[in-house]
């Protein structure tokens, strides 16, 4: 029988359905309440392209169970960065430096360098590159997301 | 049961959301508008092909290039805008849909802009000559004296029309017009200038719906199953191995093709990983280990000789100083983060794909005749995907949905998992090159000889997975490209033999990955080059510059060499006793020796002990004639060097005799943050000219110029991508 669970996901309540509680979290975003953010990459944890934030720590959500967060957590996607309909300063400076290409990857390196953002408000170049090791894109955008996650901080 | 989301709700609104899994798509795609046809003219001569003016103004472009994640959208806007004298913000492009847009070919080869571009441009001065035609009669003024802005025709004396009262919602019914004057680019407004992408907004976000996030009414989910070895044989499926997934709606298996379908996509993805099956045979590929061997003891079934200028083999047989060295380059993978995706459903007879396909026309033949169905009821319509960088998983991916589709009965989503991406996705092939020269007692070359050994076959249509696992009809061949462009060179010596050997087969089924061919045999002949520069005391710009006899490619090596401050020297820099030693590298290209100059210095960081290369920086210089959108440019070259870095310093496909068993980013480890090098990048101004290639040429020049590089800081050669540690510690104990 399906079991119904509640996560707080953009300051909201939302309950999904499932019968496995072991799914990942990926599938409840993104099948479930319909999210664009998190992407399908890897399914490893290895490419970064479905972080999303609990609690404000960067999480890779396909492999995360949904047993394993908690009824309390707060879940942000990229849908609910910004706030008040405008968008976070990171996504406002990933614009102002045209750091996209294909943009499959831009949801993990935006939702990895908010987390960082949290713990260091002035990362230098070295640890802004640190921070995203560990999320991959394909398209070779990475000089323009360190400028645009740089710009986000001097604003 | 179930609840419609509101998406926008959980986005915006506020208090408790109650939603449930989720049969209800989130974000539709309008299959049932795509069921019928709207009748249009998709000829690739007709003006109504490319583009229609609705009564409000809003211009309608109509594009069978799509964009991949380059900004094509963008600058395709830039050029109908400009041409027509309408704002970007009226102009909407209509992407690689059969019914829709014209068959332009498929997008790649960096073709979208110097061909599609043009294209387009030309429809649309021909609709601009048509809506003049129409506004001197209705303003009664001659069309030499009407001027147009904002999409408003104006006569002297202040008399106008708006585009939309002239021709809005009907048709032009003209064939392009190749005298129809495009505009002058002195008078440009849009082209040339950095417009921003249009797409960016949406993709940061995550409003932008790409084919990964896309979902029809209705829609189940499908996984494909993989043999466990290449051209193995599907014995038996047991079914009761998937019994216990409630969402599972069938196990399809045809031939050897096996899938599941289930309602629920993780429902899809825990019924293909429980599912057990039995297969027989493969073990039929190469030792990964004797690969070149391989290659070389491969059939030759085709001789192409690429370029002959004298007699090079006689003059090698006499001369006194030659130089041998063998190149070779490995097996990539496209490694799409986004995995491959598609959705199919039938309806009336009709099969439609939403796909990220790259040449939709092209998958439609093949979807038509893997499915044995005439080509006019099928419809693939491009949603955009993941980054493909060529001919990826996305077309397989639809010929799985169809297949999938068809067994159920009802719209299936598929999507490959990161192991099916990179384990079956088509490969770039194995490259041999071997290059003889001779150099004379003065130091010229007296004689270049070079051996390409790549497989038959040109671009095609690749064969569908699915088509060749059920057993059904498609088109047999090796399809990887315009493989053989850039074994010729540029440089005017006494004697050239460029000859390419087809190969009767290759390991893996191949495709184009960027810059196909012309990566390898660029990396080849640049990288000899400067091993003949070195034999001949020369300083590897000027050894360039003295063998070219093209003016504009002298005028980019000259600027190469200010912009990167090179210097001159005429052996490795080498510093012996330091651990770590440095070097500059150059390399060049004339793109396919018909289009697009780009030079290029690497900097390079060697650790002789641990034999790690390191790229700190690279400074590129790119002529590719009139530039559309500047920033799109520098984006993409950005792209082509740090994707080129990654292939040539990190990647190859590794296997054993059944299978790919590089199937994740830590087997198939790829260019991180940590590593990425500084890029520099002086683009030469020529809007008057045509507009060239940018997606590609600039990766030309990447692997060589690191190994030029790698020599001037150590003395050794690295003549085999990837450079990894193990090879560049061998080549060192080799100098």
């Amino acid at each position: 029988m399906p079991r119904a669970l509640t996560l707080q996901v953009n300051g909201r309540s939302a309950k999904v359905e499932t019968d496995d509680p072991d799914m990942p979290l990926l599938y409840a975003l993104r099948d479930g309440l319909g999210l664009h953010g998190p992407k399908f990459g890897c399914g490893l944890g290895q490419c970064g392209a479905c972080t999303v934030l609990i609690d404000g720590e960067a999480v890779r959500s396909c492999v995360t169970p949904l047993s394993a967060v908690a009824a309390k957590a707060k879940i942000t996607t990229l849908e609910g960065l910004g706030k008040d309909g405008k968008p976070h300063p990171l996504q406002q400076a990933f614009i102002d430096e045209q750091a996209v290409q294909c943009g499959y990857c831009i949801n993990g390196m935006i939702m990895q360098s908010a987390a960082l953002l949290r713990t260091n408000n002035k990362p230098d170049e070295a640890a802004i590159r640190e921070a995203l090791a560990n999320n991959l894109c394909r398209c070779g955008t990475h000089a323009r997301i360190v400028r645009a996650v740089q710009r986000a901080t001097s604003v | 049961m179930f609840d419609t989301l509101d998406r926008r709700a959980l986005l915006q609104g506020s208090g408790a959301l109650i939603v449930s899994f989720a049969l209800r798509p989130a974000a539709s795609l309008a299959a049932d508008k795509a069921a019928a046809l709207p009748s249009k003219p998709v000829a690739i001569d007709e003006v109504d092909s490319f583009l229609a003016i609705g009564r409000d103004g809003r211009v309608t472009v109509f594009s069978g290039k799509v964009d991949l994640g380059t900004g094509v959208e963008t600058a395709m806007t830039q050029i109908a805008a400009e041409e027509l004298d309408v704002p970007m913000a009226r102009v909407h492009i209509v992407q690689g849909d059969t019914a829709l847009t014209p068959d332009q070919g498929p997008t790649y080869g960096s073709q979208s802009i110097q061909i599609g571009g043009m294209q387009l441009r030309q429809a649309a001065a021909t609709a601009r000559k048509a809506l003049l035609t129409m506004a001197s009669q209705k303003l009664g003024a001659p069309v030499e004296a009407l001027t147009v802005a904002d999409g408003v025709v104006t006569a002297p004396g202040g008399k106008h029309v708006a585009y939309g009262d002239l021709i809005g919602d009907k048709r032009f019914t003209a064939k392009l017009d190749k005298d129809a004057p495009a505009k002058d680019p002195k008078n440009y407004k849009l082209v040339g200038q950095s417009a921003r992408r249009l797409d960016i907004p949406d993709k940061v976000t995550a409003r932008f719906t790409y084919m990964q996030d896309a979902r029809v009414p209705g829609m189940l989910h499908g996984r494909v199953v993989r043999p466990t070895a290449i051209g193995a044989t599907l014995e038996s499926v047991d079914e009761s191995s998937v019994r216990g997934i409630p969402d599972l709606v069938k196990v399809v298996r045809e031939g050897n093709f096996l899938g599941v379908v289930a309602r629920s996509e993780w429902g899809a993805i825990r019924a293909a990983q429980a599912l057990k099956a039995t297969w027989s045979g493969g073990g039929g590929l190469p030792d990964q280990a004797k690969l070149w061997e391989h290659v070389r003891n491969t059939k030759i079934v085709k001789e192409e000789p690429t370029s002959t200028v004298g007699d090079a083999d006689a003059v090698l047989n006499g001369a006194a100083k030659k130089l041998s060295a063998t190149y070779d380059f490995a097996i990539h993978t496209h490694g799409s983060i986004g995995p491959s995706c598609a959705i199919a459903t039938f309806a009336d007879d009709q099969l439609t794909v939403w796909t990220a396909s790259q040449a939709t026309h092209a998958l439609r033949q093949q979807l038509a005749k893997m499915m044995a169905m005439p080509a006019e009821k099928v419809r693939a319509i491009y949603v955009e995907g993941a980054g493909c960088y060529g001919r990826n998983g996305h077309e397989d991916a639809a010929g799985d949905a169809a297949l999938m589709a068809r067994a159920v009965g009802k719209p299936v989503r598929v999507q490959w998992m990161r192991a099916d991406e990179h384990g079956w996705d088509p490969k770039g092939p194995p490259t041999l090159i071997d290059c003889k020269a001779a150099l004379g007692p003065d130091g010229a070359v007296a004689a270049w000889r070079t051996d390409f050994y790549i497989p038959q076959g040109g671009a095609g249509p690749v064969p569908l997975i699915a088509a060749d696992l059920a057993k059904l009809p498609y088109d047999v061949g090796l399809f990887p490209g315009g493989i053989q462009g850039n074994s010729a060179i540029p440089y005017k010596f006494a004697a050239v033999a460029t000859r390419v050997h087809r190969l009767e087969t290759t390991p893996f089924r191949p495709s184009w990955i960027r810059t196909p061919g012309r990566m390898q045999n660029t990396f080849a002949n640049e990288s000899f080059l400067d091993e003949l520069a070195a034999a001949a005391n020369a300083d590897p710009l000027e050894f360039r510059l003295r063998y070219l006899d093209d003016a504009r490619g002298k005028e980019l090596l000259q600027r190469l060499g200010t912009f990167a401050k090179w210097q001159k020297r005429t052996g490795p820099r080498t510093t012996p006793s330091a651990d770590k030693a440095t070097g500059r590298g150059l390399a060049y290209v004339f793109y396919e020796l018909n289009r697009t100059y780009v030079g290029a210095v690497a900097d390079v960081e060697v650790d002789r002990k641990s034999g790690d290369v390191r790229v700190t920086r690279f400074a590129v210089v790119q002529d590719c004639g009139q530039i559309i959108n500047p920033d799109g440019v520098r984006n993409q070259i950005e792209g082509n060097v740090i994707q080129t870095v990654s292939r040539t310093l990190k990647e190859q496909l590794t296997w054993d005799s059944n299978l790919v068993t590089s199937v994740d980013w830590s087997s198939y480890p790829i260019l991180t943050f940590p590593e990425v090098p500084v890029i520099d990048i002086d683009l030469v101004e020529r809007q008057t000219e045509k507009p060239w290639g940018a997606g590609e040429p600039s990766a030309a020049v990447i692997a060589p110029a690191i190994s030029n590089a790698v020599f001037d800081a150590v003395g050794a050669r690295l003549r085999s991508v990837p450079f990894t540690p193990d090879k560049v510690q061998a080549a060192l104990r080799a100098t």
